[in-house]
Parts: structure tokens; C-alpha cells; sequence
């Protein structure tokens, strides 16, 4: 799997993109992988804050529900109302189209902290 | 792959739903080797296993198997099981893989009858092919008239050049055939079958869809619907329970509770607001915890999250409306008939 080479991972397999303080954020291929057929996606609605490590949603898939955490915190602009209706787009592109949240990030330097896709990419190996 | 009573067994190979739906509309292998086997030999095997378990092992004919329990004298489960009679004086028990040295040790201490109680896991692999082409399929590997095979019987023969037993058993609520063969032998006989029935679309299937296809049938899994602490009737498993066929270990107890009546009964339910119950959520027929979800998940074949729960009888009806707490949020269901799908005939 191609892990985008501009995202940074956390080690419960999130992603997050930064552009001019947006943070976007959400599950990798190897999360999408391991959860299996995805049936429901729950997100906090904007203007919602989440903090960095802390839960801001969950991902349920037939055989389990799972947690998401925030790789970096800050106040919630959108969320990805696609996944309300097609929960299954997250199974087929986790990367694109299937982001879950944007947040405006309160601390845009826990960025570079985060794995790099080499890193992540190593990371997941070793796990599988 | 997880860990599954000391096996490593795969949760899904091309995915849950996937599976799923193969098994219901086409073909699907599952390697069940985990599952253990007793078998109990000797001029009084009949009255052992009449002894040890729940149904009337007198009324089977050889070739013939059925659906058990093995109860405490409390009246709980120590298992639920297959009981095949392979001859007058040889039965042929299926039991579940993480119970078998316990089903062992328990038959073997009421062995009163003087029988060879033998732990014959070590000598079976077993492989299920289930779904509308499960026949077709298997067919094409053996000489064996398996049309002839009716529902829960099987026979001795040969698949692929190899000795095995045939069962027309399952657990996903489709046609199909358990396979009991010699271990060496599995991993080729598995091939064989994915081989043959690659022209019907055959696809391995892990535990994730045996789960959600025997969930679908409303058939119980031991640790979830049915364990110690719960009876057969509990279990709305009375059917399995022959109390005019003499003493078996837990009778006394039974008695009891069917004179008592019961408090608790084990229910379907249907999702009405959005979510999924899990395994041991909290049910509230009536705003107050008074029950727990035994299985819940997603019910491919049917587009609903469905699931089978503990609550008190009398709420057990069809139509009744209960709150089931998932995460912090009391979510809406209905009771509804089991099972939740039955296959086309």
C-alpha cells in the first residue's frame, strides 16, 4: 500500500494532512484493513473541539467498533458528511475521499511529531 | 488471524459481508478443525450418552446425528453438541473446540457404563462446505450419493481418495456438509475442494461470517446464548430436551424449572434506531437493566443490525419494544421472530 507521502500517521492508525492550519484527518488503509466492511461512522458535528490523543468519534464495522483519536487538537470545521449515507467509501479510498474530519489545528507544531509514511509504513509491517 | 481457544484462526479472508453473501447464494469453505470429537464405545454407549446428554440418543438410527446438550446437575451447559450414531455401540460426538477437555473430563466422570470414552480431536480436521452449490461442488469429489444424505445424517466414505465422514450438517442456516477427515489429509482435501468449485465461485470463509450466518439462523454459540449459568429452556432450547427418556444428568434441576417456570428467555431483536448491540450490552425492557445481548452484529442477507438477548420471559414477545445501551445512549429495538432467516426451499 502507497501510504501519501504529505500525511503524517499516529500509531492508532490515523492520518492528518496540514494546509495553511486545516488539519484533515482520518483512518488509514491498514485501520480499513484490519476493521473489515465498515457500516457506520460516527463524527463530531463543527464547532466541536477535540484534543490531541483524546476519542472524537468511532468506526464500526460489521465484526467490531473501534475508536478514532485526534492526532492534533483543535476546534472542528467539518465533517465528512459522505460517510453518514456511505460508510463503505471508507473501506475504498481511506485516503481521499474518505477523510473524516477537518479541524483548524490550536497547535500546528505537534505536526512534524507525528510518523512520516516511511516511518508509518515500517510501523505497520512490524505490526502485521 | 486471532487467537480463538488456542487457535489461530482467520477472522475473514476477503472480507465478512463478502463471505457472507457467497455462502447465501453461492458456495463458501470453512476450516473448522478447532472443533473437537469424542467418541464413546461399548455394548452400553447408548446409555452413557443418553446419560450424559439432553436429547434421546435412543431415537436415532444409525447414520443418523442430532443436536445436544451436556448439562450440569444444575441444569447449565457445560456444552452444546452433535451426537452421531456411527453404529449400536459407537457414537460419534462433535463438541466446541475451547470446551473439549472439559466435555472429556465430564463424560469420563459419569462413566458408570463401563465405556471406552475415547479424545479423538487429535484425529479429525474438519472442513464445512455450506451454500445452495455445496452439493454440487462436493460432488464432484466423491462417489457418494449425496443427494441421498438427508438433513442432519451423514455416512462413511470417499472424497478426493481419502476416508471421511460426510454429515449434512452446518451452522450458517444453508444446504451443506461437515467433513471429518484425518488431519494429514485436510490441507489437501481443502485444496481439492477450492479447486472443484472455483466454476461456482467457492471462497474460503474465516469466523467473522460464520458468526454472522449462524447469528442470521437464530443458532446459539456456546459462551454467548448458552453456557453455564443457562438452561436449555432458558435457551429456548427445550426441543433439545427428551425428560420421558429416564435420568440424564441435570433432569432433577429441569424438572424444577419447568415446574417454577421460567424467569428469563432468550429473544431476537431487530434494531429500530441506529446502531449496533454488541455482545454484553445492557438491555432495559422497561427503562431498568434486566437483560444483556448475547450476539448482536449486522445481518448481511437482511440489511439489518439484529441480535439475540436475555430478558424476563414475559417481555420475551414479538412486537415488544426495548432500549438496549450502546454506548451511553439507550437505542431503540423490537423484539422479532427467529430465526431471523430461513433459506428458500
Amino acid at each position: 500500500m502507497n501510504y501519501p507521502e504529505k500525511y503524517r500517521y499516529t500509531k492508532e492508525h490515523e492520518w492528518v494532512a496540514l494546509e495553511d492550519g486545516i488539519a484533515t484527518i482520518g483512518i488509514t488503509h491498514h485501520a480499513q484493513s484490519e476493521l473489515g466492511d465498515i457500516v457506520y461512522v460516527d463524527l463530531p458535528k463543527p464547532g466541536a473541539s477535540v484534543e490531541k490523543g483524546k476519542t472524537f468519534g468511532s468506526v464500526e464495522s460489521v465484526k467490531a467498533v473501534s475508536d478514532i483519536y485526534a492526532p492534533v487538537g483543535g476546534e472542528v470545521t467539518e465533517a465528512n458528511d459522505l460517510l453518514a449515507t456511505k460508510p463503505e467509501k471508507l473501506n475504498e479510498d481511506p485516503h481521499g475521499a474518505a477523510w473524516l474530519i477537518r479541524v483548524r489545528a490550536s497547535n500546528p507544531e505537534e505536526f512534524p511529531h507525528l510518523m512520516d509514511a516511511a516511518e508509518y509504513q515500517t510501523y505497520v509491517g512490524a505490526e502485521s | 488471524m486471532v487467537d480463538f481457544g488456542g487457535w489461530d484462526m482467520p477472522v475473514q479472508y476477503t472480507g465478512i459481508v463478502d463471505e457472507h453473501n457467497t455462502v447465501r447464494t453461492a458456495v463458501g469453505l470453512f476450516d473448522v478443525s478447532h472443533m473437537g470429537e469424542i467418541e464413546i464405545r461399548g455394548p452400553e454407549a447408548l446409555k452413557l450418552v443418553d446419560y450424559v446428554s439432553t436429547n434421546a440418543a435412543s431415537r436415532l438410527a444409525v447414520g443418523q446425528a442430532h443436536y445436544s446438550g451436556l448439562l450440569y446437575e444444575h441444569g447449565g451447559f457445560v456444552d452444546d453438541i452433535l451426537v452421531h450414531k456411527v453404529a449400536a455401540d459407537s457414537y460419534f460426538l462433535c463438541v466446541n473446540a475451547s470446551n473439549q477437555e472439559k466435555d472429556f473430563e465430564h463424560i469420563r466422570a459419569h462413566n458408570k457404563f463401563d465405556c471406552e470414552v475415547d479424545f479423538a480431536s487429535p484425529r479429525y480436521a474438519q472442513i464445512a462446505i455450506q451454500g445452495p452449490k455445496a452439493l454440487e461442488v462436493l460432488s464432484r469429489l466423491t462417489s457418494i450419493d449425496l443427494a441421498a444424505i438427508r438433513y442432519y445424517w451423514f455416512v462413511d466414505g470417499v472424497v478426493s481418495g481419502f476416508n471421511v465422514r460426510v454429515a449434512r450438517t452446518g451452522y450458517t442456516g444453508e444446504d451443506g456438509f461437515e467433513i471429518y477427515v484425518t488431519p494429514g489429509q485436510a490441507v489437501n482435501l481443502w485444496g481439492q475442494l477450492i479447486e472443484a468449485g472455483a466454476p461456482f465461485g467457492i471462497k474460503p470463509c474465516g469466523l467473522g461470517a460464520r458468526n454472522t450466518l449462524r447469528l442470521e439462523a437464530a443458532m446459539s454459540l456456546y459462551g454467548h446464548e448458552i453456557g453455564a449459568s443457562i438452561t436449555p429452556f432458558d435457551a429456548g432450547l427445550g426441543w433439545i430436551v427428551k425428560m420421558d427418556k429416564g435420568d440424564f444428568i441435570g433432569r432433577d434441576a429441569l424438572v424444577k424449572q419447568k415446574e417454577k417456570g421460567r424467569t428469563r428467555a432468550l429473544a431476537g431483536f431487530e434494531m429500530k434506531g441506529r446502531g449496533i448491540a454488541r455482545d454484553g450490552y445492557e438491555v432495559f425492557p422497561d427503562g431498568f437493566n434486566a437483560g444483556w445481548v448475547t450476539s448482536g452484529s449486522p445481518a448481511p442477507t437482511l440489511g439489518k443490525n439484529i441480535g439475540l438477548c436475555f430478558l424476563p420471559a414475559d417481555r420475551a414477545k414479538v412486537g415488544e419494544k426495548i432500549g438496549i445501551l450502546i454506548r451511553n445512549q439507550t437505542v431503540e429495538a423490537e423484539i422479532a421472530p427467529t430465526p431471523f432467516y430461513r433459506r428458500p426451499k
